[in-house]
């Protein structure tokens, strides 16, 4: 009567429209969590998934049920010591055998958050959502192109350090053999018959001797075939084949001076984040260089970078030039794509901003890739953004934005990219 | 003595194995005559397990967030290790689906088979509540024919419209059943057929109802015409019928949100008795094959260690205490009742004159088929279980500062505590009754909802948000008013809020 049936095969993400569904809804808040994220972690960490939190009370689903108070009655298990009549002290509301536990569980979770996992996939699209991806793909097109040796079969010229032994001596061995066979096989019969001349009673001496001289001559043929020819030669055969460069060196430049607060470096940080996120796309390997500034430049980790406290007046050109050196030492242009992108609230000595324009222009925009500005400042801009807007005609690898708030960031980085593609 | 030969005792299985011990099952339960739907017994993973959790135990669901949310909950739940999941889901249709894990041993798919495919499909199959508002045979057609018209009208108005109206209904979900009416019996062709027909004339009906024209001028005292006549209890069948802007698709929604909530309704009020009896069965055909001989020693104490684990029951002041485990009260009680048919004490004798001494086997079917867990607590639960189970029952008021012990497991607190444990699964007691009171036809078509608190229990905090959702479905303005001791009426909620204050200043 019983029928079994086994499912184990059948398809198992049966919820996956479900979860998507759940996903499609609180959009918000999973982007708001998305964005939270990325500020707690590092540049560099974009290959895991992420922990996504959403407040209990906006993922609640209402009913009708009651609420606390009134009079109630209850049942429980386990007396070991009341007596009827006693009078025992109301537990507080969150514990164990007190009134409504009917009522409360069915209330949730109290005030947790809702947490879950999404993908890193998930994570990447929620994050560059916003940034129409396809308009950069242009780009991508643009990168360094570097040559790298193929194999490529075998051929009969080349330098001695290709030759290929094992195909040279297939070669010799053929060719010995092609050459010497008819000769060994002539030399197997004139032996026979020289053995059957002698067999008979009476030799014929000097037919056998004209037979041996031939033998001879034969065999000293043989021998003096070259046991190797350079008609048996073979080389390894290489070529070269374009292939784009995909390594890349990201360049964060930011100034540390005194007049930028950690509100502004937060900022700061999301759009290095997503730099490094977009390369990431692009390019296998990648290497990031922090350089803060105040008056003097250094090189130093992401920590300190972000979240080292300096002082001091505001020298953009060090960081430049620091920069500048960086490039010539390790990172040949030839081998690197370089992108760079430079925080700043546009504070800087008015001296200086003519000198940052020159080193951009003759030390450094030749070579990169990209170079990106962004000033986050609410006040009026000052020289350096002068001085760098007259780049922005001149050099379209170069681009500079505004940023006033966190909100301002996911377009800037999109206006900024989609002006590159134009 | 005439040795038995043991059936195989795992612990791997496979699907023979299953077969024979399903047979050899089936054979005791007939023994026992335990009446069932067919079987159909599905092995799943530990995944699609987890898919059906979230789809509350409907084999076929329709597409929605909150389901999504189940699962994301119920996998991180799982991969945190803090919950096992369960070993079987059983379906109440017919033939009788089970799903079993296929993690578990030999052992515990002949435990889940005795419990699930003999114990429960029998209680589906012969309780009165199962009987009346449920009908396993068209629930999987109907399940089907929902997911589909949900999808459709999904294409035809979009994700977002149709979610917007599935929230508003499970909202009202607890809202959309009827306890005094019999539902229809019919297939899913005849469903497709009959809801071109109700769309047609539903449309009309809400027509005739909101019609500008005026009809006659008879109008009486316009308090004597109150629409609806009574009030009425099924919130959700009240806005198919009349929501005035409702489209005819939406009232379809509205209809099968109502309709599944209809045939889980009676899985709520049987908990403690479908568990119960399931557990008796499993523990007595698993016994009765062990006295035979046919199974072996090795796989009796895996099947009795499972069974204790599931019966347990914590004492009021265990941290892992969560109320009354309806597995171990539901065990205790059918095991009970056959105590006291088969062994009677003189306390039974004055307690239970009419089955002590019966056929326990009788009685014990009778039980089964004509209680809920409320009539069935009230009507068996004897003094020597609340003995065991050292039951007491406490009062907390509000009004005082204190909790009071109002009977303990004594003479003069058995009738006390029996009482007090079938009210705490009376679902009346526990959901709060509000009803739709009326509607101003002949003004702003605002809606009025009664609460009738029970025990001067008042309403939970998302009160508000529900009427939100009942705001949604039927248009105009909607309140909910609560009916005091001294007959005032004191409004609770109102959507939209700011009609209270004009309200007020009237």
């Amino acid at each position: 009567m019983s029928h079994f049936i086994d499912r184990r095969l059948n398809s198992k993400n049966k919820s996956t429209v479900n979860r998507q569904r759940f996903m499609r809804r609180y959009k918000k808040q999973i982007k708001h969590a998305v964005s939270d994220a990325v500020t707690q972690r590092s540049i560099q960490d974009v290959s895991s998934g992420e922990s996504i939190s959403i407040p209990q009370k906006d993922l609640s689903e209402p009913f009708f049920h009651q609420g606390n108070g009134g009079k109630r009655g209850k049942v429980h298990p386990g007396n070991d010591s009341f007596v009827t009549g006693d009078k025992i002290k109301r537990p507080p509301p969150q514990g164990g055998a007190g009134s409504g536990e009917g009522e409360a569980s069915d209330q949730g979770e109290g005030n947790d958050d809702f947490v879950f996992q999404i993908s890193k996939d998930e994570y990447l699209d929620l994050l560059f959502e916003d940034l129409a991806l396809p308009n950069l793909e242009q780009k991508q097109l643009d990168k360094l192109i570097e040559y790298k040796t193929y194999r490529a079969g075998f051929t009969s010229d080349g330098v001695p350090a290709n030759i290929n032994i094992v195909r040279s001596l297939q070669n010799s061995l053929l060719r010995r053999t092609a050459l010497g066979a008819g000769k060994k096989r002539r030399i197997n019969e004139l032996e026979q018959q020289i053995n059957e001349l002698r067999q008979v009673k009476k030799p014929n001496l000097i037919l056998i001797a004209e037979l041996e001289q031939e033998v001879e001559t034969l065999k000293n043929r043989v021998r003096h075939l070259p046991f190797i020819d350079t008609f048996d030669l073979k080389f390894n055969n290489f070529v070269q084949r374009p292939v784009p460069s995909s390594q890349a060196v990201m360049f964060c430049l930011m100034d540390v001076s005194g007049s930028m607060d950690q509100a502004t470096k937060e900022m700061a940080k999301r759009f290095y984040v997503l730099l490094y996120l977009f390369l990431t796309r692009s390019y296998q390997h990648i290497e990031v260089v922090f350089i803060r500034h105040h008056t003097q430049a250094k090189e130093v980790d992401e920590q300190e970078f972000f979240y080292s406290q300096e002082t001091g007046g505001t020298i953009v050109s060090s960081a430049l030039k620091l920069m500048h050196e960086i490039v010539q030492e390790r990172y040949p242009e030839n081998q690197w794509n370089i992108y760079a992108a430079q925080a700043s609230d546009g504070d800087n000595w008015a001296d200086d901003s003519p000198t940052c324009r020159k080193i951009l222009e003759d030390k450094l925009l030749p070579w990169l890739r990209y170079y990106a500005y962004i000033e986050i400042t609410n006040r009026p801009h000052q020289s350096l953004w002068r001085e760098y807007e007259k780049l922005t005609e001149t050099h379209p690898e170069f681009a500079m934005q505004h940023i006033r708030s966190v909100n301002d960031i996911f377009p800037v980085f999109r206006e900024l990219f989609k002006k590159q593609a134009a | 003595m005439k040795k038995t030969k043991h059936l195989p005792h795992g612990p791997d299985w496979d699907f023979d194995l299953l077969a024979l011990y399903d047979k050899e099952i089936q054979r005791v339960a007939n023994i026992y005559r335990l009446n069932t739907y067919p079987n159909q017994i599905e092995v799943i993973t530990a995944e699609q397990m987890m898919d059906a959790y979230s789809s509350v135990g409907m084999p076929i669901g329709y597409r929605h967030w909150s389901f999504g949310k189940k699962f994301i909950q119920t996998e991180q739940t799982y991969k945190r290790g803090q919950m096992g999941l369960a070993y079987e889901i059983v379906i109440n249709s017919d033939p009788c689906i089970a799903y079993l894990m296929e993690e578990n041993t030999l052992p515990m798919q002949a435990l889940v088979i005795a419990h699930a495919c003999y114990g429960h499909n029998s209680f589906f199959k012969n309780n009165y509540l199962f009987k009346t508002w449920t009908d396993a045979s068209s629930i999987i057609d109907y399940l089907l024919f929902a997911k589909q018209y949900i999808e459709q009208c999904e294409e035809k108005y979009g994700i977002d419209e149709v979610e917007d109206i599935l929230d508003s209904c499970h909202a009202l979900m607890n809202y959309g059943v009827d306890r005094y009416k019999r539902p229809q019996k019919i297939s899913l062709s005849e469903e497709k057929r009959r809801q071109q027909e109700r769309t047609d004339y539903m449309q009309s009906q809400v027509n005739a109802l909101w019609r500008t024209i005026p009809i006659k001028p008879e109008k009486t005292n316009p308090a004597a015409a109150r629409f609806p006549n009574e009030p009425q209890e099924n919130i959700l069948y009240f806005i198919e019928k009349h929501a005035p802007l409702l489209q005819p698709w939406q009232r379809e929604i509205v209809r099968i949100v109502r309709k599944i909530s209809q045939y889980f309704y009676p899985q709520k009020q049987t908990q403690v008795m479908n568990e119960g009896w399931a557990t008796f069965w499993h523990y007595t055909l698993m016994q009765h094959l062990y006295d035979e001989g046919k199974l072996s020693d090795k796989f009796m104490l895996e099947v009795i260690h499972n069974h204790t684990n599931v019966t347990l029951q914590p004492p009021y002041n265990a941290n892992y205490y969560s109320g009354i485990n309806p597995y171990a009260l539901g065990f205790a009680m059918f095991t009970d009742i056959r105590r006291i048919c088969e062994h009677p004490t003189d306390e039974d004798k004055e307690w239970f004159p009419d089955i002590a001494g019966s056929n326990w086997l009788d009685t014990l079917h009778f039980a089964m088929q004509n209680f809920k867990d409320e009539s069935f607590i009230g009507q068996y639960l004897s003094p020597k279980l609340i003995r065991d189970f050292k039951l007491f029952g406490v009062i907390d008021d509000d009004s005082k500062n204190y909790i009071n012990v109002e009977a303990i497991h004594d003479e003069a607190g058995y009738q006390k505590i029996r009482q007090q444990l079938a009210e705490q699964y009376n679902l009346s007691n526990i959901e709060p009754n509000i009803q739709v009171y009326s509607v101003d036809l002949n003004g702003d078509r605002s809606l009025k909802l009664r609460y009738v608190p029970h025990q001067k229990i008042p309403l939970g905090e998302s009160t508000q948000e529900v009427l939100k959702h009942l705001h949604r479905l039927w248009g105009f303005d909607v309140s909910l008013e609560q009916e005091q001791d001294d007959g005032k009426i004191h409004i609770l909620a109102k959507v939209p809020p700011n009609i209270a204050v004009s309200d007020d200043l009237i």
